[in-house]
């Protein structure tokens, strides 16, 4: 047998066919490449419509489109907008969203994988993941309805008690109703509270072994081991899943749109601030979309968005891709 | 410092498994005793048992007593936690963080133990790698972290990081089984130093490694599937390689095994 393999290829082996079984291989080949292309190519052909139906908007505008605070499109003659509210709402909300978030993502997550016993994961870890299968628009109603006034008498001690502090002073609407950015944010929290968990629950579940048993093998406490092995494997994972959390907040429309309260007034970069993000901005002004030049201007604030999420979605597939399967 | 162990009529379960039935081993203080068996004899699980590190695995639980020095580390008022600092362990995988650098593993367990003194740490740091055999090779990088060694010097990061916390006992479970033969002998030759300071039991898959550093060898057995792990002999080791008491013994040593 082994004097066969000089053999030009007559024996027993089959020439290379170029039978059936090899079209499959090309035809599964060629439809899943497409399907990569195809995202790619919707990604780049979304870019390049908001950029041309934004530009000649942006061109006709008489205020500074990055720092004015208007946003007044009804005179398409008279195109006066800027993002600089939009902006600053939308990160905000986002960001107190994360900061409220974060910690609570990180405690699930452990208890989830560290603490919980064997038998309560399963239903406890669907539980969460049915959180994000609950529409937003039922979490909208909910935080108008319900968590926003509840929320009034934590909102008025915060007010009184650290007031001087700028998130804390006094916003562009009252702060009876609920809605501010303070209940957008906690709303937002749950929200983007199950994508966190579950990336960062698969992370810390993939903690190898060898190094639990080492924090152990050395008299680690449960929480010293975690400190020791869990925290510092999963640090990149929950970070990036934080980040992909971020990028939902800033996207997040009807919820935010039907809580929040509109003002007259510029944002005062307060918690206690009503006004609109970029989502709920444009989803508010979707039934007068029949002009080219005052459209443009919300595809405009919607080309900040896209770029703002491209960003931070980009920075979270960085960080969760590059370091957690090491 | 140094502590005798002795295994009295342990029997251990994982749930309603019962893996390994009726264990009584002595091992004196200041020598190198070695499990040897064929795979899923129970030895690595009765290796376990001496730190109580089987109760990582839910379910796992042990009848019997295991006294260090007279004291039953399985007593209701014995923390787990401190058994494992006293009994320290070596695994089969070298098993630095990979986060930490060289010298921060070497002292990881002191740190967890309460030592903040940084001078102090550094003196410890380099005792334990200096009985570890790695002082030399890594002096220079104490910095870097752990991770970048060979495996080798990793299991011997790993040597020095369980004595870093001056333990009675160390435990080591197939030490070598990943490693070359010329790392394989390097921890060996530590061993035999080691012994000196240590209460050591190793779990081998390899009869010429237990004949070369043990003083007792224990043969585990498995009577058939499904059936608890047992202690078949345990003896000293020159005995074990040259004239067992048992027929299952020197089958097994001479290759006639299964």
């Amino acid at each position: 047998m082994i004097g066969a393999m000089n053999d030009n290829a007559t024996g027993t082996l089959e020439t290379r066919s170029r039978g059936s079984r090899r079209s499959a291989d090309l035809i599964f080949q060629g439809i899943s490449t497409g399907s990569g292309i195809f995202v790619v190519l919707a990604i780049v052909l979304i870019g390049v419509f908001l950029l041309i139906q934004s530009v000649p908007s942006l061109a006709a505008n008489n205020a500074n489109f990055l720092f004015s605070a208007q946003f007044s499109t009804t005179d398409a003659g008279n195109l006066r907008f800027g993002i600089r509210d939009l902006l600053l709402v939308t990160v905000l909300s986002s960001a107190f969203a994360l900061v409220i978030a974060m910690p609570i993502a990180l405690g699930i997550a452990l208890f989830l994988t560290q603490y919980a016993p064997t038998t309560l994961r399963r239903p406890f870890a669907y539980l969460i993941d049915v959180l994000a299968a609950v529409p937003s628009i039922v979490y909208g109603l909910w935080g108008l309805a319900v968590l926003g006034p509840a929320l009034v008498p934590v909102a008025e001690w915060l007010n009184a008690t650290f007031g001087w502090f700028p998130l804390f002073a006094n916003g562009n609407v009252s702060i009876g109703g609920g809605g501010t950015i303070f209940t957008a944010g906690i709303v937002l929290a749950v929200m983007i509270l199950p994508i966190i968990t579950s990336i960062t629950r698969e992370v810390f579940r993939q903690t190898p072994a060898d190094h639990i048993e080492g924090a152990l093998a050395l008299g680690a406490t449960k929480w010293e081991m975690i400190r020791a092995t869990v925290l510092p494997y999963g640090r990149s994972g929950y970070i990036g899943a934080s980040m992909l959390g971020l990028g939902r907040a800033l996207g997040e429309t009807v919820a935010v749109l039907i809580i929040l309260r509109t003002s007259t007034d510029p944002t005062t970069f307060s918690l206690f601030d009503g006004g609109y993000t970029f989502a709920s901005k444009i989803a508010s002004a979707a039934a007068e979309f029949n002009q080219p030049l005052p459209t443009g201007a919300y595809i405009a604030a919607g080309l900040v968005l896209f770029v703002l999420t491209f960003v931070v979605n980009a920075i979270a597939r960085s960080i969760v891709g590059g370091k957690v399967n090491r | 410092m140094v502590k005798r162990i002795d295994v009295k009529d342990v029997d251990i379960y994982y749930g309603k498994f019962h893996a390994v039935q009726s264990v009584t081993v002595s091992v004196p203080p200041r020598s190198v005793t070695a499990f040897i068996g064929p795979s899923g004899c129970g030895k690595s699980t009765v290796l376990r048992t001496l730190n109580r590190m089987h109760e990582v695995i839910p379910g796992a639980r042990v009848e019997g007593e295991v006294l260090l020095d007279g004291e039953n580390i399985y007593a209701p008022s014995v923390d787990p936690v401190s058994v494992r600092r006293t009994i320290g362990m070596v695994f089969q995988r070298p098993n630095p963080f990979p986060t930490m650098s060289i010298r921060d593993n070497v002292v990881a367990g002191l740190r967890l133990a309460g030592t903040r003194d940084r001078k102090r740490l550094d003196e410890i740091a380099e005792r334990a790698l200096r009985s570890a055999n790695l002082w030399a090779e890594v002096k220079d990088r104490l910095t870097k972290p752990g991770g970048g060694l060979s495996g080798g010097q990793q299991q011997r990061l790993c040597i020095a990081r369980a004595i870093a916390v001056q333990p009675d006992v160390l435990l080591m479970d197939e030490p070598c089984s990943a490693l070359d033969p010329i790392s394989t002998l390097a921890i060996e030759d530590l061993i035999g130093e080691l012994k000196k300071d240590y209460t050591i039991v190793i779990v081998t898959h390899n009869m010429q490694q237990a004949a070369r550093v043990s003083d007792q060898t224990a043969f585990f057995n498995l009577p058939g599937v499904g059936q608890p792990g047992r202690l078949i002999e345990y003896n000293d080791t020159e005995k074990i390689f040259s004239n067992p008491d048992e027929k299952a013994t020197e089958d097994y040593i001479s290759g006639r095994f299964g």
